[in-house]
């Protein structure tokens, strides 16, 4: 059996990995993007100089010969799903028997005046760090217009290399629609710390050209005009569908999958961003634009193509990133604004740079949510809690056995516990801390 | 398949700031002023032009912290580590690879080029010791200097990191104290020069006959020798158990000492492919079989009172000194720095480093874990290795990492954007 897939992005590789491992079918993985497959998420540790290009690459470029997986550079302009056959740029046919579409994402971009300028760009492609970097050398202001992640990797990006950046986030605060009011802030205060010109409440008006069709200013919503010789748009991604309409295969925002990640076509599959589920699980989104979400994809995907149907379970979800020098770690359910029926306890250390948030039941005592920031927590040990619904007292008493900071880190799981006793009138103890390794404490 | 795959169209050089240049102008010319004074042959006001040197070379250590570090919220600063030539193997880098490779020759072979440098250490050598200098105190010092300063560069890099702020203490403090401080007290005590931070395999001359002789001349001496047997066949394997081999290389050990420290800013370059690591256990086990067999011939000439190995056993020791104790642990493992990172003697040839690794892999508590999936295969943990260990082949999988090379210097869980990756024991 011959599978191609389509995109060479963690989903894509991860499937091909897996079906390798639990059977013999030929694998072919095309990408017009890199002839190898990298790690997306690191791209602006390549422009930080902090990694080479090919440190990107997390297997060395003879893994795939010799697990008989095979590459090939194209783009693919067009799949006939009833002759099963798919056609590329170059105008090469190829057939398939099954077909994982693992096309990823690409920038939004809402029709700002001005957003097809030389200059003006998101990132996520390979070609838009290649971009970013042709356009850094002489650079004296970059604008980035969106307040999230990306947002934050491109600011932190441009600043390594002393590039000043004037940050235009929409909300009132940095990602205030995932984060939680005292963490938002935190990462405010951490932005302008590292000198970030951070402009809350502002929006993106109007880009303007030169007269050689390059980018020269924004103009914001408060109607300011900030000279930049870049702008960087990173309000987010959409599925990378775009050659796949008009053609047999459902496609809303994303290729349409089942729970077993089939789309509407026989012997056709769609995974990580540019899937759509079209029954996703309670309390998560339909299309999971994350890593983590297409590695897991890529792996369920593999089962089922190699005939042993699996349903993509999606687990508790987790995520993590890092802004500029801070760490953050979320693992369940820990929306920006509470509900009635949650309760929250949230820490932060008086250096304003570390917090523990944790959410539960306001009637069962189950706990819902972890948010770290700067301290890091384990992921089997939280995960574990939010499956059984564990109370939140006893998650409190044991609250040292998820504590994954470094040896001989100040460990602050006590002054949780302190806090919970002085909110509650409880008289909690910590029973379980983590010790500086087994020979302080234990 | 196409060549410029994965190739930045113009890599960018990020441009030091002027205080930054500033800084290194300083402490280079400290370095300057010793390379005149060894070009010259001879010490010209040895005290002052000392005290210079070692000034603003301290100097251009703190304003560089100052500036590039402690001027900016604390956290991981690797900037432009791939941009720059002294660190990414550019022209300043293979100059300063050149400086320190000719160094080590001179050392080693031609002493007698060194000689404007022993005048210059000799007020200091008096005033430590009470006897003039020598080229091996010339470069102890210089090495300990390089320990110290860098250390000090290296602890404010990390001061967010707990972890480094101690070990690196630690480090510089075994430096300072038993292998300078100490060993110049013992000599102008008219006892014998024990480095007690080595011990044999590492310090292969320590387990010989010769040796023997010459520490049964005192009880310290003797004290020595057999503190380092009982390191070698009970410490090693007892404290390994419980901490991992870090409890040496990357918190005792001198030549891990330097490597942590002055060799920092090239931990990078180590070579993390499955071929490097391939040659590593050839390599490293041969060299620990090496100083086995040369030790077991010595001991042996002497047992059958040297009637059948004689000439043999002895010219197996000077192979041994040639090769290992000057040509790999010195001019290869410290001269090429800033070509092939900063552990190369102690990933491919350091036979305590082989023997450490074994107790490690085979029985101890150490090893590195990581955080369920949160992995990203960002490669950052991999790149930071000095041992050049695919951290994130590992990371990206869930699994443990427990390899006999790694020395524990905790850099992958420090680097780690994700906090994936955690030292256990």
């Amino acid at each position: 059996m011959r599978i191609i897939i389509i995109g060479n992005g963690v989903a894509g590789i991860t499937a091909a990995r897996n079906i390798r491992k639990r059977s013999d079918h030929a694998i072919l993985i095309i990408s017009d993007e890199t002839d190898y497959f990298f790690s997306r998420t690191a791209l602006m540790y390549a422009y930080m100089g902090h990694l080479r290009p090919q440190d990107l690459k997390p297997y060395e470029d003879w893994f795939w010969a010799k697990n008989r997986i095979e590459l090939l550079r194209a783009r693919v302009v067009e799949v006939d799903f009833e002759g099963k056959t798919l056609r590329t740029s170059e105008g090469r046919t190829l057939l398939y028997d099954r077909l994982i579409l693992a096309t990823g994402s690409k920038p939004n971009k809402f029709g700002w005046p001005g957003q097809d300028l030389d200059g003006v760009q998101g990132l996520y492609h390979w070609q838009d760090l290649e971009n970013m970097e042709r356009h850094s050398a002489g650079l004296q202001r970059a604008v980035i217009v969106g307040g999230g992640l990306i947002g934050i990797e491109m600011a932190e990006m441009f600043h390594s290399r002393g590039i000043p950046v004037t940050f235009l986030v929409r909300e009132p605060s940095f990602w205030n629609n995932v984060l939680p009011a005292e963490e938002s802030d935190m990462i405010n205060r951490h932005l302008r710390e590292h000198g970030i010109d951070l402009r809350l409440n502002t929006e993106l008006r109007e880009i303007l050209p030169d007269t050689r069709g390059k980018c020269r200013a924004v103009i914001t919503s408060h109607g300011e005009e900030i000279p930049c010789g870049f702008v960087g748009l990173t309000a987010g991604v959409s599925p990378n569908v775009d050659f796949l309409r008009n053609t047999p295969l459902e496609i809303g925002r994303g290729i349409r999958v089942d729970e077993y990640l089939q789309t509407n076509l026989p012997d056709v599959y769609a995974i990580g961003d540019c899937a759509e589920l079209r029954q996703p699980r309670p309390g998560r989104r339909p299309i999971e634009a994350v890593w983590y979400s297409a590695r897991a994809m890529g792996e369920t995907v593999a089962h089922t193509v190699c005939g042993d149907l699996t349903p993509y379970d999606p687990g508790i979800w987790f995520n993590s990133a890092k802004f500029f020098d801070i760490e953050y770690q979320v693992y369940g359910d820990v929306p920006p604004t509470l509900s009635p029926e949650v309760e929250t306890l949230y820490w932060e250390h008086p250096n304003g740079r570390k917090s523990i948030r944790i959410n539960y039941d306001r009637l069962t005592g189950a706990v819902l949510g972890f948010n770290l920031m700067g301290i890091r927590y384990r992921h089997n040990v939280c995960d574990q809690w939010l499956r059984q619904g564990t109370p939140i007292e006893a998650v409190l008493e044991s609250l040292g056995t998820a504590n994954f900071d470094p040896e001989f880190y100040p460990q602050h799981e006590s002054e949780l516990v302190a806090l919970y006793n002085r909110q509650t009138g409880r008289m909690l103890r910590l029973k379980r801390r983590r010790g500086v390794g087994w020979w302080i404490g234990g | 398949m196409q060549e410029h795959s994965f190739s930045l169209a113009q890599p960018a050089p990020v441009l030091t700031p002027w205080r930054q240049k500033v800084a290194l102008a300083l402490g280079a010319l400290g370095v300057l002023l010793l390379l005149i004074t060894w070009a010259a042959g001879r010490a010209i006001a040895p005290i002052p032009v000392l005290l210079a040197s070692f000034g603003l070379m301290s100097a251009g250590v703190w304003l560089f912290v100052r500036e590039e570090y402690l001027k900016h919220p604390a956290g991981i600063r690797n900037n432009g580590t791939w941009f720059r030539s002294l660190t990414a193997r550019g022209v300043w880098g293979w100059a300063l690879g050149v400086l320190i490779t000719g160094f080590y020759v001179c050392l080693y072979w031609f002493p007698q080029y060194l000689r404007g440098l022993v005048e210059l250490f000799t007020p200091l050598s008096q005033a430590l010791r009470a006897r003039a200098a020598d080229q091996w105190f010339v470069y102890g010092t210089l090495y300990t200097l390089a320990v110290l300063l860098m250390g000090i560069k290296f602890f404010f890099k990390y001061r967010h990191n707990a972890y480094q702020r101690i070990r690196t203490v630690s480090v510089v403090f075994f430096q300072l104290w038993f292998a300078w401080l100490l060993p110049g007290l013992l000599v102008r005590l008219q006892q014998p020069e024990i480095y007690f931070s080595y011990f044999w395999p590492l310090s292969y001359y320590q387990g010989t006959p010769m040796a023997y002789q010459g520490y049964q001349k005192s009880d310290l001496g003797l004290f020595y020798f057999f503190f380092g047997l009982a390191m070698f066949f009970i410490g090693t394997p007892v404290l390994t158990y419980f901490f991992g081999k870090r409890w040496y290389c990357s918190w005792v050990c001198g030549c891990g000492g330097l490597a942590e420290t002055a060799g920092d800013p090239f931990r990078h370059l180590s070579d993390k492919s499955l071929r490097a690591w391939q040659v590593e256990r050839w390599l490293i086990y041969s060299v620990l079989l090496f100083a086995v067999a040369m030790t077991v011939l010595l001991w042996v000439n002497v047992a059958t009172g040297r009637s059948v190995l004689q000439q043999f056993s002895e010219l197996f020791y000077k192979a041994y000194a040639f090769l290992i104790g000057a040509a790999f642990s010195g001019v290869v493992g410290v001269g090429f720095y800033p070509l092939l990172g900063s552990r190369v003697w102690c990933r491919f040839g350091c036979p305590m480093a082989a023997w450490l690794g074994i107790w490690q892999r085979k029985k101890s508590r150490f090893r590195i874990t990581t955080n369920g999936g949160q992995c990203i295969s960002c490669g950052n943990c991999s790149a930071y290795c000095e041992m050049g260990i695919d951290v994130r082949a590992y990371a990206q999988r869930g699994e443990d990492i427990v390899r006999a090379s790694c020395v524990g210097c905790g850099i992958c869980s420090a680097v780690c954007p994700r906090g994936v990756l955690r030292l256990e024991a």
